[in-house]
Parts: C-alpha cells; sequence; structure tokens
C-alpha cells in the first residue's frame, strides 16, 4: 500500500539572496509559518512545477515534509529546522532577522 | 612567496571579467540554474543550507600579510566579519549574495587569489605541508612544485571534465603532515643517490570508500613530474566510471583495474607525451623556486625567550605546545590555534586575520600559513620575538595552547551549513572541546587527533583520526559513529568502526569513556592515545564504550 501522503511545502534558495525561502499561495516567504501547506499530492506536485518555472527568481525548488501546529506548518526533519532557523554556531541567518521577500 | 607573471595577472582578470557576465546573465534570465550551476561552480560558488558560500584557494597554504588583510576586508565587506579555514587549505566565505561575488574575485584578485577549481570535476587547489621551507627535518620545500602543478592544472584543456574531483598533495618531509597517502595523487620528495626526485602515490581518499593510496613509481625523477602527473591523470580521464558518482574517485579506478594495470597504462601513455615536455616547465620551475627563497633569518639573542619561558607559566605552556622545530637556530614555527575552546574549528573573525596578518608582519617575515588542521601558522619566527607575539595573540583570543591535543579538532562545517551533511559537526567539537577544557585533563592525555566530519564525505577526514567522528541521519535524529586507530601520517591507516553509533546526547559522555580508559590503559604518560590503540586494538575501548552491551553478556 503506498505511504500516506504527508503534509509539504514548497521550498528553494532565493536566487539572489541564497537564503531560504517558501513558497506561499501568492509568491514566496522567508518564514515557513506562512508558507502553504500542501496536503493533496496532486497539488503538490503541481506547486512544484509552478515553482521551478521561477528559475529567475528561485534555485532549487523541492518539496519538504512539515508538521502542523494549529495549522502552522513546522520541520518534520532536523535539516528543514536548521533552514527554517540558521546554524547553532552563531545567530546568523533567519534567527538573526525575519523580512519579507 | 610565488608572484603572479603578467600572464597570470591578465588570466585571472579575463576570467574574473567572464564570471561577472555570467552571474549578470543569469539574473537577467538568460542562463537557467542547470547553464549556470557547473559555471559559478568552476569559479568556487556553491548554494549552502542558508546562503551561497565562496570557496577561495589558499594554494599550498601560503599567504602573505596583504593577501590575509584582503580575506580580512571581503568578511567584512560582503560576508558576515569572519571567514572558515578548511581541510583543503581554502577559505569558505558563508554569506555572500550572488551579485556581489563577481566583486569579492575581484579584490582577490588584485592580492593574487582566485577561486579558480575550488569545486567542480577538476584538478583542485593543491596542498602541501603547512610547515614546508621551515620544518626541520624537510629534504626540500615542496611549494615550488605545487605552484607547477597550479599552473599546469588551473583550467588545463584535456581536465576539465573528469570523471570526478582530483585531489594533490604534496610533502617534502619524510614526516607527512599534507596527509598524502589520503590524496588523489600523492608526492614525497625523496633523494635516491643524491638525485632529486618524487615517491609517488596514487588512489588515496576517504569518503565514503576510504582507501590508503599505493605506490605507483618509487622513484621518479625531479623533471619528470608534469608528464608523469599527466600520464596518471589522463589514463584516469579515460578508465575512471563515469557511470556511477560513487566509483568516480580514482581510488576506485586503480582498485578496480589493479595497481598494477594502471602502472602499466600510465608507462604508455607516459612514453607517448613524455617527448612534448621539452624542458620548459623545469625552466618555469627554476623561476618560481626563486620566488621561495628562504628568507633572511636574523641571528638575535635567545635571552626574551629563556626568560619569559622560565618566568611565565602560560607562555611556557603555549610553547612546549605550539612550537615546533625550525631548520633555522634561534627560529620556530608557530601554530596559532584556531580552536579556542568551544570556538568553531577553523573559523576566524576578520579582525583576528588581521591582527595575524599585523603579526607575520611585524615577526615572521610576512608569511602565514593554513593548515589542514585548519590552524594558522607563522612558518619564521625568531624565538626572541616569542614572547612579544605571544602577548599579542593572547590579546586577541589566539593564544589557546592546544595543538595537537584532544580540542584541536578538525571538523566540516557539517550540517550547520553544509547542504549535503547529515549531522552536525561543529557543536559536536565545540562541546568536546568545552568538557576536556573543563575536566582539565588534555595536556595530561596529550597527543591525540579528533577528526569530525558530518558525512560520509568525509571532509573532516574522520577516517584518519585517532578519534573519528561521523555525524549521520538514523530515521530523521542525528547519530554519530565512532572510528578508532586512525593515522594521516606517514603511517596512515583507516580507523576502525567501534560500534552501533551515539545520538547527539550520548555522543560526549562516551568520548570521555573512550579517554578515560585510554588513561587507564597506557602504560605510561608518553604512551600516547594511537600507540595504545595499536598495542591493545579495539576491545579494551569497545568495552569502555558500550559498558551495558558488556553488562547485558556477564
Amino acid at each position: 500500500m503506498p505511504k500516506p501522503f504527508t503534509p509539504k511545502v514548497v521550498t528553494a534558495n532565493h536566487l539572489l539572496k541564497g537564503d531560504v525561502i517558501y513558497q506561499t499561495a501568492s509568491g514566496w516567504t522567508r518564514d515557513l509559518a506562512e508558507a502553504e501547506v500542501l496536503t493533496d499530492e496532486a497539488d503538490a506536485a503541481l506547486r512544484l512545477i509552478d515553482a521551478t518555472q521561477q528559475t529567475g527568481e528561485i534555485v532549487g525548488a523541492y518539496l519538504a515534509d512539515v508538521d502542523l501546529c494549529d495549522d502552522t506548518p513546522t520541520p518534520a526533519h532536523f535539516r528543514e529546522a536548521f533552514r527554517s532557523r540558521g546554524p547553532s554556531n552563531y545567530a546568523h541567518g533567519k534567527q538573526e532577522t525575519r523580512e519579507h521577500v | 612567496m610565488y608572484r603572479y607573471t603578467d600572464f597570470d595577472a591578465a588570466f585571472i582578470k579575463e576570467r574574473n571579467a567572464q564570471f561577472r557576465a555570467q552571474v549578470e546573465r543569469r539574473i537577467d534570465g538568460s542562463l537557467t540554474e542547470d547553464e549556470f550551476k557547473p559555471l559559478r561552480l568552476m569559479n568556487g560558488l556553491y548554494l549552502q543550507l542558508h546562503a551561497y558560500m565562496l570557496r577561495v584557494a589558499i594554494p599550498y597554504g601560503t599567504l602573505n600579510s596583504r593577501q590575509m588583510h584582503v580575506l580580512a576586508d571581503i568578511a567584512d565587506k560582503w560576508d558576515k566579519g569572519y571567514g572558515h579555514f578548511t581541510t583543503r587549505q581554502n577559505i569558505q566565505y558563508n554569506w555572500p549574495e550572488l551579485r556581489d561575488v563577481p566583486d569579492m574575485l575581484d579584490a582577490l584578485g588584485e592580492v593574487q587569489m582566485h577561486a579558480i577549481q575550488t569545486s567542480g570535476n577538476t584538478i583542485r587547489n593543491v596542498t602541501a605541508d603547512h610547515f614546508a621551507g621551515a620544518a626541520a627535518d624537510e629534504i626540500a620545500d615542496p611549494r615550488p612544485v605545487a605552484e607547477l602543478i597550479r599552473q599546469w592544472s588551473t583550467d588545463h584543456p584535456e581536465f576539465q571534465f573528469l570523471p570526478r574531483k582530483f585531489k594533490v598533495a604534496v610533502t617534502g618531509s619524510p614526516h607527512d603532515r599534507a596527509v598524502t597517502k589520503a590524496h588523489d595523487i600523492g608526492l614525497r620528495m625523496i633523494e635516491r643517490e643524491g638525485q632529486a626526485g618524487f615517491e609517488v602515490i596514487v588512489g588515496g581518499g576517504l569518503g565514503r570508500t576510504p582507501m590508503i593510496g599505493k605506490v605507483i613509481k618509487d622513484f621518479l625523477p625531479r623533471e619528470d613530474l608534469l608528464p608523469y602527473l599527466e600520464a596518471i591523470v589522463s589514463v584516469y580521464n579515460v578508465l575512471g566510471r563515469r557511470d556511477n558518482k560513487y566509483k568516480a574517485r580514482i581510488k576506485i579506478t586503480v582498485h578496480e583495474n589493479g595497481i598494477e594495470e594502471i602502472r602499466a597504462r600510465v608507462e604508455e601513455r607516459y612514453a607517448l607525451i613524455r617527448p612534448q615536455f621539452t624542458g620548459v616547465d623545469q625552466q618555469m620551475l627554476a623561476a618560481i623556486e626563486s620566488d621561495f627563497a628562504a628568507p633572511k633569518f636574523k641571528i638575535k639573542s635567545l635571552a626574551p625567550f629563556e626568560a619569559a619561558y622560565t618566568n611565565d607559566p602560560v607562555f611556557r605552556s603555549w610553547a612546549d605546545t605550539n612550537l615546533t622545530a625550525h631548520r633555522a637556530p634561534g627560529y620556530a614555527i608557530v601554530s596559532i590555534s584556531l580552536k579556542a575552546h568551544g570556538a568553531t574549528p577553523g573559523d576566524a573573525s576578520s579582525e583576528q586575520m588581521r591582527v595575524m596578518a599585523d603579526l607575520a608582519r611585524a615577526f615572521a617575515h610576512d608569511e602565514l600559513r593554513i593548515s589542514h588542521e585548519q590552524n594558522v601558522i607563522l612558518p619564521h619566527v625568531h624565538k626572541a620575538d616569542l614572547p612579544a607575539l605571544h602577548a599579542a595573540l593572547k590579546e586577541a583570543g589566539l593564544a589557546t595552547a592546544n595543538i595537537g591535543l584532544i580540542s584541536d579538532i578538525i571538523a566540516c562545517p557539517g550540517m550547520d551549513y553544509c547542504a549535503l551533511a547529515t549531522a552536525r559537526s561543529i557543536p559536536i567539537a565545540q562541546e568536546i572541546a568545552t568538557r576536556f577544557d573543563a575536566l582539565k585533563l588534555e595536556h595530561d592525555v596529550g597527543p591525540l587527533k579528533i577528526k569530525i566530519s558530518g558525512c560520509i564525505n568525509a571532509c573532516g577526514h574522520h577516517h584518519v583520526g585517532h578519534i573519528g567522528i561521523l555525524g549521520l541521519d538514523r530515521a530523521g535524529v542525528e547519530n554519530y559513529q565512532i572510528t578508532l586507530g586512525g593515522d594521516g601520517t606517514e603511517d596512515a591507516s583507516i580507523g576502525e568502526r567501534a560500534g552501533p553509533g551515539f545520538s547527539a546526547e550520548e555522543i560526549i559522555p562516551a568520548i570521555e569513556r573512550l579517554v578515560l580508559a585510554y588513561l587507564e590503559l597506557r602504560t605510561e604518560p608518553a604512551e600516547t592515545f594511537l600507540q595504545t590503540y595499536r598495542r591493545l586494538g579495539l576491545a579494551p575501548f569497545k568495552t569502555a564504550l558500550y559498558p551495558e552491551a558488556q553488562a547485558d553478556a556477564a
């Protein structure tokens, strides 16, 4: 039996800044909490195709698993937790600043 | 030090201009990422977890104060005020923005540095003994040869699309500080019957299939070096596997075909191409050698050194730990530790870089080195200047007396930065260093190399650590495997896996049990961890690591 589809977000890196971004219904955000949560497999595939076509703005889009906490997406895997926060040796990256695309 | 010729300067300028145009075309949409990626990688630009990363070569680890100052300026202007020195004698900037990278490369070009071939399936930055030209045990300075190889390999038309990356290391000393046996090609400068030449080692490497290199040529006359290297890389270029990334390095080519077959093919190729090398390379080498002439060593009284050594215990501890014998009388090689307890191994702030640059100018004939162990070396310091040097280092937080000790840890960037990593390395290194500092045990433990990699690719050299730590992702949780008994010197060996891995919380206590067991097991304080391990094997260390297993078996 195929594994049930788990909630996902589309994530990538910003072309110019290189930092981590997440797809929203209308564009991109730097805050995972604002990302569009995809719960349908076919829909997720389409949203990913949509993202990968935005080659002038983003690099390396893929689907990342998320957990839902009161409908707010949080990282399901520790790699995504680091991406959503920044490195652990300095307070750099997202933990340093939060701004919108 | 080598100074760029007009040809070199024009080449770098042209190459940087090309890359600037490539970046512009990527931004304006003329190039897709698939088209741009190989171009940026050829120029050292990666995209990591949180940002771009620019990897700048420090050829054979040598730089002068002006270059170090520019590295600091770049860190301030286009990054976050620090740089990370790597196990391949490179510096990495973790936070550049794409538009700024061409300016960074131009700034580097101004001081004769670049990021060419620090990535991609090419011949990478050539590494060398960080004590080159200074070590008391050295036969010859390996850097002129390393520079010749840099020039030969840079933009070499035959070798821009090798099956996989290709790393060359050179040592001029019988004590191998360049880990030559873990490189695609390792060169050891030797002499036979008064003639200078090389022992050529091929097919070493770490990564997912660690291999100790094999001798392909036990004596290669010095003047035959480039044609012989070209023959090896040429054979690899044809024979190396392009069907499977994990089997593409030359270590697998040598392993699958056998060293005899590879040697025969290399000899055949060599015979064919040798006549094309008409001696121009040797003329170039002679010119390069004059650039590496030893500095004019001073003759001064050792009294200031002796007074400080006698009267200042902090200085004495540092001198006992961080100095290495120099070939010139009255001189010492100074290792500046970038491993302050709790700091990120290999990181230096721009301020620290400037302090080191200024100290190199004041006390060290304007030379600095970057070691593969992620420390900075001042290769030529007169002992009379050591007290003043030490005082200045102390002020900048750079006087940690731990070279070669348990807190002098190699750690790759791991999952704090690297897109390939499967677990973090840096926090593990920080915690081990902090823990043993708190225990006040590290000088008692003595020489012990811990090396940590955050994935199977082994940038942290864990296979050749006396204690190696490999971070993995086990079902979505960071997990750390321990290997024991590895060695990266002339007696190179690959560490043996100790058993099941440990969680991030368990790994520090596990290392502590291991080291305490060693203190119990050694015959005398002079018997090092590695010697004890070689005498006793894995069993007693395994008992210390897995006490529950022993209890269960009882």
